[in-house]
């Protein structure tokens, strides 16, 4: 294939990519643009590997074919549940990726730096070709030397981005699988630790653009694996959301930055829009808990300005029976699903309940909050897999003026998102945060483990309310034991 | 001490301010109850009745006046009247204060203390003395009851062997006590109920009655809480609108019942003389405002007239005393909590405590002093509410805040542009062409990105996630692109790349369509 194909390849996979992403508007439509992304890779890939300067085909075939069974295995395997810990494990592999072509692209300009030097004089262009480079390193050749340092910057920078992605990522998988700890833990120093580590790689940087050799990308890419490490692990789990449309978003910028100093537009354009997308959903997420993406980065929950306000009543129980009587009386019926439901699996029952109230003629709907679960729309895909129709399931905004109205609201492992203390109480961690105001609704029973205080460890006053009933138990064993009682 | 309840001298009135049950009541809070004889006759209770029940029966008014402390009545009191009182006794009964100056003046001269009835401040402690409201609710029932008295016609539609009949169509003007009222006789009765307020937050209300609530096609917002749950007066634009809607209405309704008010104004006119003429003959207006001229200025003050073209105008304004039982005995109730309020300790003695909002409230003249108007209670809430925040802007103030901020957006999207631009320049005067070249790419690319991303609808972010996942696998070119190479490292490197590239790659296409999949409408 020649460059002129290759380039039409290119157009066409990210004319592709950018349908896929705007087909995600809606549901239906979605269900095509994934075969338009889907297109649009394979193109990218095909052209490439019959493109010119491309060898070693074995090795290729061999990567690619092992890599996909494992993509098909993973992709098969893993519950819907743990779907952020897939999230964030295969956006460690996209800053891996990046870290190794970017020290290909360096080693590979050094052996054609060393290879100009053995250059005869009088030799020209010609004579390189001779000496069998190809493809990137024929390209590499024939770069002027301020070409050159602008390369070097490049290849940093997307090294550097793609080291802080990958053990960024890697924490973040271990503390939504429950591997780590997901409280924010800092080394003594916190910030200022990565600081410093900042400032050093940018010294680094200047040095390595002095031409003073592979040791300086080396000890860079071991600072910026320090600082995704500690970065991430100085963020808690409430705010997992943000942390991982960020990490989505530098996995996009760490492409971008590899396609530049590849000169190759496909990647930077993929790049761009996976970058701008995860800046786009962490902007989302940190306006939906009314945080600013500063303080998110900068710490955890639990720095609290002041006291936080006394909780006055007690936690009252309830059981099932009691539960099944106010639903079978009530007419209208809201679901708050968070984080406690996909961690019971309890979607199932969930939408085995909702399917009897709803044939019982009640009005039942579900209530998203953005930042439910540990990642953004994650209580949607985990309704939709229990088949619960996406037309019941609204948003926060959408139904939150309806929840005066409503007879009964049931809180199902949720905890700050239905928290009227990021209301009433301006010391609260949460205050300002935009909630659901379950507690307007006639009666509300919140499913719950036990009495703790949840992920984010912030007392909530809405388990004292008069209307509020405790209903202590796993959620998947508590929603099945209503459902023989609704009648 | 001693309640005592005059007979109602005003013409007509039917009324009376205590029953036989509220007369049990009031002893139980330690009074004595006298009544003058004849006194509840024409709401239906005997002499005998009271006496039953422990009540002193008192001949002549001036007996009863002078042995009573506390005088209930309905009606405010006559210049006959006004001189019995004393500076030991305490008139309760509608005393109309904005419009009875020399009424007024003659109770305080008299040092009497004075509560009137209408004055009960509208908040939810107060309800249950709220006379004003249990009066406008019988007005309502009664004026459906009148009309279809002189309605020809059924109210509700019927398919019987001897024809088909259409149901009757009402609209109701003001949804308030009255209007609600209205809205549900009427709809009980069977007819089709249109109804019409300038509160448009009110149309939940109506709707809950089973009426059809008419909107308007214009957004004005009304401010209800500052007037007090009343209706307040509307602009010029929003009273023509109103006025075409109705216009385009008048033909086909059958009954028309208009109960808008605006405290201490004349009764707005909202049913024209051009409406009254659409209207088919037989059609039947009750004109609930007639006391204060009137919605429709064809209305004759307590009268019932019939236009030329045969709509019938009722004017009434003594809907209440023509349901004298009921109304005698809400009303009865209210005066009898009123009294609940004013002894505390429940040991018939009056404690006249002026820093309680209802009392204070309703109390317009105490200890020679006239106290009308009262301060605004301590508790604005009718209910709770949400749009406390500033009154709405007006048409013009909106405008205003739109052009500042349309200005605002401008000045920082021109000083972004400046500073994108700058920072471009900077970079284009140091960076080699090559480099520009792809960076427009780059720059382009980030403005699609941001666009199209906007529009992922929430309940995708995961399938987005999962996908943006994918195609950031397209590093996997770059490696492709080095794998070539002769260093064996290169080449080891790019083939690791290559395959967990290809993982991401896979993976994420495939379980973003199994996410997709799984969504599905009802």
């Amino acid at each position: 294939m020649t460059i002129g194909i290759v380039a039409a390849a290119y157009i066409a996979a990210a004319v592709l990519f950018i349908l896929s992403l705007g087909g995600l508007s809606g549901q239906e439509s979605a269900k095509r643009a994934v075969w338009y992304g889907i297109v649009g890779m394979g193109a990218a890939v095909v052209a490439t590997v019959f493109g010119p300067g491309v060898g070693n085909w074995f090795i290729i075939l061999l990567m690619i074919a092992g890599g996909s069974v494992l993509g098909w295995y993973v992709a098969k395997l893993v519950e819907m549940t743990e779907m952020p810990q897939l999230v964030a494990a295969l956006h460690s592999f996209v800053g891996l990726a990046a870290v190794f072509i970017g020290f290909n692209a360096y080693l590979e300009l050094q052996s054609v730096l060393a290879l100009k030097a053995t250059m005869p004089a009088g030799a020209d262009a010609a004579w390189l070709d001779q000496q069998g480079l190809t493809g990137f390193a024929k390209s590499l050749a024939s770069k002027s030397e301020a070409e050159r340092t602008i390369l070097r910057a490049e290849v940093f920078l997307g090294v550097f981005i793609g080291a802080v992605t990958f053990t960024g990522s890697v924490v973040a998988f271990g503390k939504l699988a429950g591997k780590i700890t997901s409280k924010a833990e800092k080394l003594p120093g916190g910030h200022a630790l990565n600081a410093i580590a900042a400032g050093l790689s940018v010294l680094l940087l200047i040095l390595f653009m002095g031409g003073a050799g592979i040791w300086t990308l080396l000890l860079m890419t071991l600072l910026a694996f320090f600082i995704g490490y500690h970065l991430i692990m100085g963020i808690g789990g409430a705010d997992m959301p943000v942390v991982v449309s960020m990490l989505n978003s530098y996995s996009g910028w760490a492409a971008a930055a590899i396609g530049f100093s590849l000169g190759n537009d496909l990647l930077i354009v993929t790049g761009a829009l996976v970058g701008s997308s995860g800046a786009i959903l962490s902007y989302i997420m940190c306006k939906a808990m009314n945080r600013s993406f500063v303080s998110v980065i900068l710490g955890g929950f639990g720095n609290t300005s002041g006291p936080a306000m006394e909780v006055e009543g007690e936690q009252v129980a309830i059981d099932a029976d009691g539960v099944a009587t106010a639903l079978n009386d009530a007419s209208s019926v809201v679901i708050v699903p968070g984080y406690g439901m996909a961690v019971a699996q309890a979607q199932g029952a969930v939408s085995d309940l909702a399917s009897k109230l709803r044939a019982r003629g009640k009005t039942v709907r579900f209530a998203i909050h953005p930042v439910a679960g540990r990642l953004p729309g994650h209580m949607n895909v985990l309704l939709a897999e229990a088949k619960v129709p996406y037309d019941i399931v609204l948003e926060m905004d959408e139904i939150n003026d309806d929840l005066a109205s409503t007879d009964v609201v049931i809180v199902i492992g949720s905890n700050d998102i239905v928290n009227p203390a990021a209301q009433d109480d301006p010391n609260s961690p949460i205050a300002g945060m935009p909630v659901l105001r379950v507690w307007e609704a006639r009666q509300v029973f919140v499913s719950k483990r036990g009495q703790g205080t949840g992920y984010s460890g912030i007392e909530n006053p809405l388990f004292y309310k008069d209307n509020t009933r405790m209903f202590y138990g796993d959620a998947k064993v508590s929603i099945n034991a209503l459902l023989p009682l609704i009648d | 001490m001693k309640i005592g309840v005059p007979e109602e001298v005003f013409e007509g009135e039917a009324r009376v301010a205590m029953t036989p049950d509220s007369a049990i009541q009031l002893q139980k809070l330690g009074f004595e109850c006298a009544i003058q004889s004849g006194a509840g006759r024409l709401a239906g209770f005997a002499d005998a009745d009271y006496k039953a029940v422990g009540v002193e029966v008192i001949k002549t008014a001036a007996a009863l006046w002078k042995a009573s402390d506390i005088i209930a009545k309905v009606r405010p009191p006559n210049s006959a009247e006004l001189k019995r009182l004393s500076s030991d006794k305490t008139l309760i009964s509608f005393f109309d204060p904005s419009g009875n100056d020399a009424g007024m003046e003659a109770a305080r001269a008299s040092g009497a203390s004075v509560i009137a009835m209408e004055m009960v401040p509208r908040i939810s402690r107060a309800q249950k003395m709220d006379a004003l409201s249990s009066m406008a609710n019988i007005a309502g029932y009664r004026a459906v009851i009148e009309a279809s008295s002189n309605f020809g016609r059924f109210f509700t539609g019927q398919i019987t062997a001897a024809g088909k009949v259409p149901p009757a169509r009402v609209l109701v003007i003001g949804a308030g006590v009255a209007g609600l009222a209205a809205i549900g006789t009427s709809t009980s009765l069977g007819a089709v109920t249109l109804a019409f307020d300038v509160r448009p937050e009110v149309a939940e209300q109506v709707e809950s009655m089973g009426a059809e609530f008419v909107y308007l096609d214009f957004d004005e917002q009304h401010d209800d809480a500052a007037t007090g749950g009343y209706a307040a007066v509307s602009s010029p634009e929003f009273r023509e609108a109103q006025l075409a809607k109705f216009r385009e209405l008048a033909p086909n309704i059958d009954i028309v019942i208009t109960t808008a008010l605006i405290p201490n104004r004349e009764a707005p006119e909202l049913w024209t003389q051009d409406m009254v003429k659409a209207m088919k003959p037989g059609s039947v207006i009750v004109d609930l405002a007639a006391e204060k001229g009137g919605n429709c200025k064809l209305t004759v003050k307590d009268e019932k007239i019939v236009t030329e073209n045969g709509v019938t105008i009722i004017g009434y304004t003594d809907f209440p005393s023509r349901m004298a039982a009921q109304a005698s005995s809400l009303y009865s109730t209210n005066i009898r909590h009123m009294m609940t309020d004013l002894t505390p300790e429940k040991d018939g003695q009056v404690v006249h405590n002026m820093d309680d909002d209802v009392i204070r409230g309703a109390t317009v003249i105490h200890a020679g002093e006239i106290t009308y108007p009262p301060p605004p209670p301590k508790i604005k809430a009718i209910a709770a509410q949400p749009k406390q925040t500033a009154p709405a802007p007006t048409a013009q103030e909106r405008k205003a805040q739109e052009l500042a901020l349309f200005r605002k957006q401008s000045k920082t999207q021109v000083g972004m542009l400046a500073l994108g631009a700058a920072v471009m320049v900077l970079i284009g005067a140091f960076a080699p062409e090559s480099f520009m070249s792809h960076f427009i790419v780059f720059v382009l690319a980030c403005f699609i990105g941001f666009s199209v991303i906007w529009n992922v609808s929430h309940s995708l972010h995961t399938p987005l996630m999962a996908v943006t996942n994918a195609i950031s696998g397209i590093v996997i070119l770059g490696a492709l692109l080095q794998i070539g190479s002769g260093s064996w490292l290169v080449v080891f490197l790019a083939a690791v790349s290559i395959f967990i590239a290809s993982i991401n790659i896979v993976g994420g296409f495939l379980v973003t369509r199994r996410m997709l999949a799984m969504f599905q409408k009802s």
